[in-house]
C-alpha cells in the first residue's frame, strides 16, 4: 500500500486530499463529517466580517447528460460571526489533530485588520492560513478577493503583513482572472509566502435564462457574474499549476492544486505537473464526501501498480516535459491507423476530417459495405479522428520512423530565421 | 393423447377472466414512452453518424441522426418535422416498426455494444410531444383541379392521400370498413397503439385538408376500378391483403377455428376487453408477427395456455427475435417443428388439434415425420398469411390489371399495368410493413403528381 501522507509546507495530513474553502467547509458540522469520511485536510470557508448572501447562489452546466460539468456560485465569504467560526475551528482541530486545518481569510486591505484576525486564528491551533485573493464576485466589488489578487503589489504587501504577524504557514490563493499567473505568484513569493493555491474560480456567466432574459443564477429577475469551477475548469488550472511549477522565480513555494478535481486520476495529474497536494470542492458538492474513499484508494492502487511508494516518487515528474512550443520536436511524425475489425462504421472520422481538417480519411463502399481508410500522404497526425472515434482503441496514432533527429523550430530548416541561417 | 372425455368436454371460452386492473395493466403500452428526463440522455447516445446506416435501413429514409440531435437540443418541433416530412405515419411507425430488424439493428451501437440507440422510442417522444401542440405544420400547394381516388384507407392509402393533398390535388379515399387506418386501426396488437392513437393520428393527417373519406365503400362491391378510372384523373390502389389463407386440414370448419386477424380486429374495436370471450386453451398456427400478436393478446386476455405451433425452427419464423421474446416473456409457449394435420371436435366445436412433427428432409424440404401429438384447444387461430383478393381490382372493362404471385405488378414509380392506376402497400410485392406502406404511398403521390402534371 502506497504512502499517501503529505507534508505541505510543514502542514501534515494523512493524504493529499483537502476540501477547498467553500460551503462544504463552513462549519463544525460539515467539517466533522468530512473528516469522518476520510478527507486529509480542510481549508475552512473564508472567515472575515460576516456578510449577507442572496438567493439563489449556484448555477451549473450540464453537458450531454452529465450534470455539473461546470459549476458557478455567487456566494460570498462566511455569513457567520468570526468568533463563532474560530471557536468551531479550535474544537475540530482538537478533536482531529491528525488532519490538516487551514483557515481561509479575507479582511479589508489594511495591516491592522490582518494583524488582528491572525492573532485570533493562531489561538485556535489551526495549522495555517490561506489568503483569499481569488473570489471574482461580490467581495471584489468591496476591494477584497480578486481585487487584491489581480494587483501583484497588493499580493506582496498583504502576504508580507501576514508573514510578519504570524508564525503560521501562509498560503496565497490565486485568482485565474489575470493574464499571466506567474506575476501574482512571484509577488506572493516576494512577500515570503510559503505556498500558493490555485486556481480560485473563473469570473463567468454560466448561462442566460431565455424566458426571463437574465443571466443565471437568477436573483429576482437579475443575475450577476459568478465564480466558475468544476470539471470544465481543470485544463485551465493544470496549465497554471504547470506554469508555476516550472517557473524558476517561484521555486521553493508549495503549490496546492485546485480546479475540477473529481477523481484520483485528476489528482495524480495535478501532482505530476507540480502540485504538492490538491483541494476539492465541486465533486464533493455533487456527490457528497464519500467520494474521497475512491480518491484515496484509486491513487494508492495506481501508485502500487506503477511502483511509486510515496507521493514524492512521482510528484512533479511531468514538469520537465511541460515545455514551450518552441522546444517541441518538429520532426516527430505520426499517422492515424484504423483497426477495421473494431470499426463500427459511424463515419465520424471521415466527416470531421473532411469538413474540418485535412481530408485524409476516405469514405469507401466495398461490396456495399462502408469502409473508412486513412490516406497516409494527407494525414498530418493531428489526433482529431482518434478523439471523435467512439470506439476505444479503434483509431490509434502510430509513430512513423522517419529517421530524422529531434529538431526544434529555431533550428528547423523550414524556419526562414533558423539558427544555422542566422549564424551565417 | 387426450382421452375421449376431454375431447367431448364443453369448450371453455369465457369473457371477463381477469380483473379490470389486470386488463388495464396487460393492455397498457408494452414499451413505456420516454420521459423528458430520459429522452435527452437516450438522444445523447447517438453518435450523429456520417452516412448513417440507420437512415439506409429505414424504408422511409428518415434522417434519424438529425431528429435525435434535435431531441438532444430540445428542438422537439424540428425533430418531429424531420420525421413527419419523411413519414407522415411517424407516430404509428415509432410504435409498430420492427426496429430490431431495421434502424436499430443497423445502429452502429448495435455493432459496438449490442445496445442500439432507442430510435423507436425517441421517434415516439418527438412525435407525441409535437402532436400535443395540436399544430398543423403542412401547407397545401395551389389547387390543381385534379381529383384522385384512393382505394383503401390504410397507411399506404392515407400516406398517398396526404402527399397528393399537399401537392394541391383533391383526394377521395374509399375505405371498405367503418373506420380508416387499416391495420393500424384493426390489425396491430392493442398494447402497441394504446389510447386510440391510430384515429388521432388519422385526424392529424386529414387536418391538412383536401382529403374526403368515404366509409363502407369496398372496391369490387360498392365501387369498381372501372368506375374510379372513369370518374377520377388517377387511381391509387392500396387495398392490402384482404383475404386470409385457409388452413386446409380436416376439421377446419369447426366452430372455434378462426383467422387471427378477425379476432384481433374485434379486440381492437372492443370497448370493454372484459366482454371479449377468450378460450382457456388457445392454439395458434403460424410463425409471423400476427401469430405472436394473437398469442400474446389472448394470453393477456386471460387464456391459461397459449401455444404457437410453427412448422419450422425459430430462425425461420417470420416474427422478429424481439417479437418471439415478447411472446415468451408473456408466458406463451412456442412449439417448433410441428404442423397441423387434423382438428378434432365435438358438437361442431373444436376441442383439440392433432399435430405432426416435422423435419427437414435430405433434400432440404420440410417433411412430416409421421409422429403426431395432440393439444387440447378451446380456440384455434390461424395466422398463416393473407392474400390478395383479385376480383375487386379487376377493371371489368376488359383491360387486365397485371397480378403476379398474388400481388399487383408495379414499376419503380408504382404504376400498374393500367394507365393512371398506381398501387402500393401490402397489395404489391415488398416488405409487408406499415413503414413500407407509408413509403409506397409517399412515392406514389409523387408519381401520380408527375403523371398528372406531365
Amino acid at each position: 500500500m502506497a504512502d499517501l501522507r503529505t507534508d505541505f509546507v510543514g502542514i501534515k495530513s494523512p493524504n493529499p486530499f483537502w476540501l477547498a474553502s467553500a460551503p462544504p467547509t463552513d462549519k463544525y458540522y460539515n467539517v466533522e463529517r468530512a473528516f469522518r469520511a476520510g478527507w486529509g485536510g480542510v481549508v475552512w470557508k473564508t472567515v472575515g466580517e460576516p456578510i449577507v448572501n442572496v438567493t439563489s447562489r449556484y448555477g451549473a452546466v450540464e453537458h450531454n447528460g452529465s450534470r455539473m460539468a461546470g459549476f458557478t456560485n455567487i456566494e460570498l465569504i462566511s455569513d457567520r460571526p468570526i468568533d463563532v467560526n474560530l471557536r468551531e475551528v479550535k474544537q475540530i482541530k482538537r478533536e482531529w489533530p491528525d488532519r490538516a486545518l487551514v483557515v481561509s481569510l479575507m479582511v479589508p486591505c489594511d495591516e491592522e485588520s490582518w494583524k488582528t484576525i491572525l492573532a485570533d486564528v493562531e489561538d485556535t491551533g489551526a495549522d495555517g492560513i490561506e489568503l483569499n485573493f481569488g473570489c471574482p464576485h461580490g467581495m471584489s466589488e468591496r476591494g477584497m478577493g480578486s481585487a487584491v489578487g489581480q494587483v501583484p503589489d497588493y499580493v506582496e504587501m498583504v502576504t508580507a503583513w501576514c508573514k510578519k504577524h504570524t508564525r503560521m504557514p501562509v498560503i496565497v490563493k490565486l485568482t485565474p482572472n489575470i493574464t499571466d499567473i506567474r506575476y501574482p505568484a512571484r509577488a506572493a513569493r516576494k512577500g515570503n509566502a510559503d505556498a500558493v493555491s490555485l486556481i480560485n474560480t473563473l469570473a463567468s456567466v454560466i448561462g442566460v435564462d431565455l424566458d426571463t432574459m437574465a443571466p443565471l443564477p437568477l436573483v429576482n429577475g437579475k443575475g450577476t457574474h459568478g465564480g466558475y469551477c468544476g470539471p470544465a475548469v481543470k485544463p485551465v488550472a493544470l496549465r497554471m499549476v504547470g506554469d508555476l511549477a516550472r517557473d524558476p522565480e517561484c521555486r521553493g513555494m508549495g503549490i496546492s492544486g485546485i480546479g475540477g478535481i473529481s477523481t484520483w486520476r485528476d489528482a495524480a495529474e495535478y501532482l505530476s505537473i507540480g502540485a504538492d497536494n490538491v483541494q476539492v470542492c465541486t465533486a464533493a458538492m455533487h456527490r457528497g464526501f464519500k467520494i474521497v474513499e475512491d480518491m484515496i484508494d484509486g491513487l494508492s492502487n495506481w501508485m502500487d501498480e506503477k511502483g511509486y511508494r510515496a507521493l514524492s516518487d512521482f510528484q512533479g515528474a511531468a514538469v520537465r516535459n511541460y515545455v514551450e512550443w518552441g522546444e517541441l520536436d518538429m520532426n516527430y511524425e505520426i499517422v492515424a491507423r484504423i483497426d477495421q475489425d473494431l470499426c463500427i462504421k459511424c463515419g465520424l472520422c471521415h466527416v470531421t476530417c473532411e469538413d474540418t481538417s485535412h481530408q485524409s480519411i476516405a469514405a469507401l463502399r466495398v461490396d456495399g459495405e462502408r469502409r473508412y481508410e486513412v490516406i497516409d500522404e494527407e494525414c498530418v497526425g493531428c489526433n482529431l479522428c482518434m478523439y471523435v472515434c467512439p470506439v476505444d482503441g479503434c483509431i490509434t496514432m502510430e509513430p512513423v520512423d522517419n529517421g530524422k533527429p529531434y529538431v526544434v523550430w529555431a533550428d528547423d530548416p523550414r524556419n526562414p530565421a533558423n539558427r544555422a541561417q542566422a549564424a551565417e | 393423447m387426450i382421452g375421449e372425455s376431454a375431447l367431448s368436454a364443453q369448450p371453455d371460452i369465457a369473457a371477463g377472466r381477469l380483473s379490470q386492473a389486470e386488463y388495464a395493466r396487460n393492455f397498457d403500452d408494452i414499451k413505456r414512452p420516454l420521459t423528458p428526463q430520459q429522452a435527452p440522455i437516450d438522444a445523447s447516445r447517438c453518435y450523429f453518424c456520417y452516412d448513417a446506416p440507420c437512415i439506409e435501413a429505414c424504408p422511409t429514409g428518415i434522417d434519424i441522426p438529425s431528429f435525435i440531435r434535435k431531441i438532444a437540443t430540445d428542438n422537439v418541433r424540428g425533430a418531429a418535422m424531420d420525421i413527419l416530412q419523411a413519414n407522415i405515419f411517424g407516430g404509428a411507425c415509432a410504435r409498430v416498426c420492427p426496429v430490431e430488424e431495421l434502424c436499430e439493428e443497423a445502429c452502429v451501437r448495435t455493432a459496438q455494444e449490442g445496445k442500439p440507440v432507442n430510435i423507436g422510442l425517441l421517434q415516439r417522444y418527438a412525435t407525441d410531444r409535437f402532436f400535443k401542440r395540436g399544430e398543423q405544420p403542412f401547407e397545401r400547394a395551389a389547387p390543381t383541379g385534379k381529383r384522385i381516388a384512393v382505394a383503401g384507407g390504410g397507411p399506404a392509402g392515407m400516406s398517398c392521400a396526404h402527399g397528393l393533398a399537399r401537392l394541391g390535388h383533391e383526394v377521395t379515399v374509399y375505405e371498405a370498413r367503418a373506420k380508416a387506418g387499416g391495420l393500424n386501426e384493426y390489425g396491430i396488437a392493442a398494447y402497441k397503439v394504446i389510447d386510440d392513437f391510430a384515429q388521432r393520428e388519422l385526424d392529424f393527417i386529414l387536418s391538412v385538408g383536401g382529403i374526403t373519406l368515404e366509409f363502407n365503400k369496398a372496391l369490387g362491391a360498392d365501387i369498381s376500378l372501372a368506375g374510379l378510372r372513369r370518374d377520377y384523373d388517377a387511381v391509387f390502389l392500396a387495398t392490402g391483403q384482404a383475404g386470409v389463407k385457409a388452413l386446409e386440414v380436416e376439421g377446419q370448419a369447426l366452430e372455434g377455428v378462426r383467422p387471427a386477424i378477425d379476432y384481433i380486429a374485434e379486440l381492437r374495436q372492443a370497448g370493454d376487453l372484459a366482454a371479449l370471450p377468450v378460450g382457456r386453451r388457445v392454439v395458434v398456427i403460424g410463425g409471423g408477427n400476427t401469430a405472436i400478436d394473437i398469442a400474446v393478446q389472448t394470453k393477456r386476455l386471460g387464456a391459461e395456455d397459449v401455444t404457437i405451433c410453427y412448422r419450422r425452427g425459430p430462425e425461420e419464423m417470420g416474427a422478429t427475435w424481439h417479437e418471439q421474446e415478447v411472446a415468451q416473456t408473456s408466458g406463451v409457449r412456442i412449439k417448433h417443428w410441428v404442423r397441423p394435420v387434423r382438428l378434432h371436435g365435438a358438437n361442431g366445436h373444436v376441442g383439440s388439434i392433432e399435430l405432426e412433427y416435422t423435419k427437414l428432409g435430405d433434400d432440404g424440404r420440410l417433411a412430416g415425420t409421421g409422429d403426431t401429438t395432440t393439444l387440447p384447444a378451446d380456440s384455434v387461430f390461424t395466422a398463416i398469411g393473407q392474400i390478395l383478393i383479385a376480383d375487386p381490382v379487376a377493371d371489368g372493362a376488359g383491360e387486365p390489371l397485371d397480378i403476379q404471385g398474388g400481388r399487383i405488378v408495379v414499376n419503380e414509380e408504382l404504376q400498374t399495368s393500367l394507365p393512371g392506376v398506381f398501387a402500393g402497400g401490402d397489395c404489391i410485392a415488398g416488405l409487408d410493413l406499415t413503414v413500407q406502406a407509408v413509403e409506397d404511398g409517399k412515392i406514389a403521390a409523387r408519381s401520380i403528381h408527375r403523371y398528372l402534371t406531365r
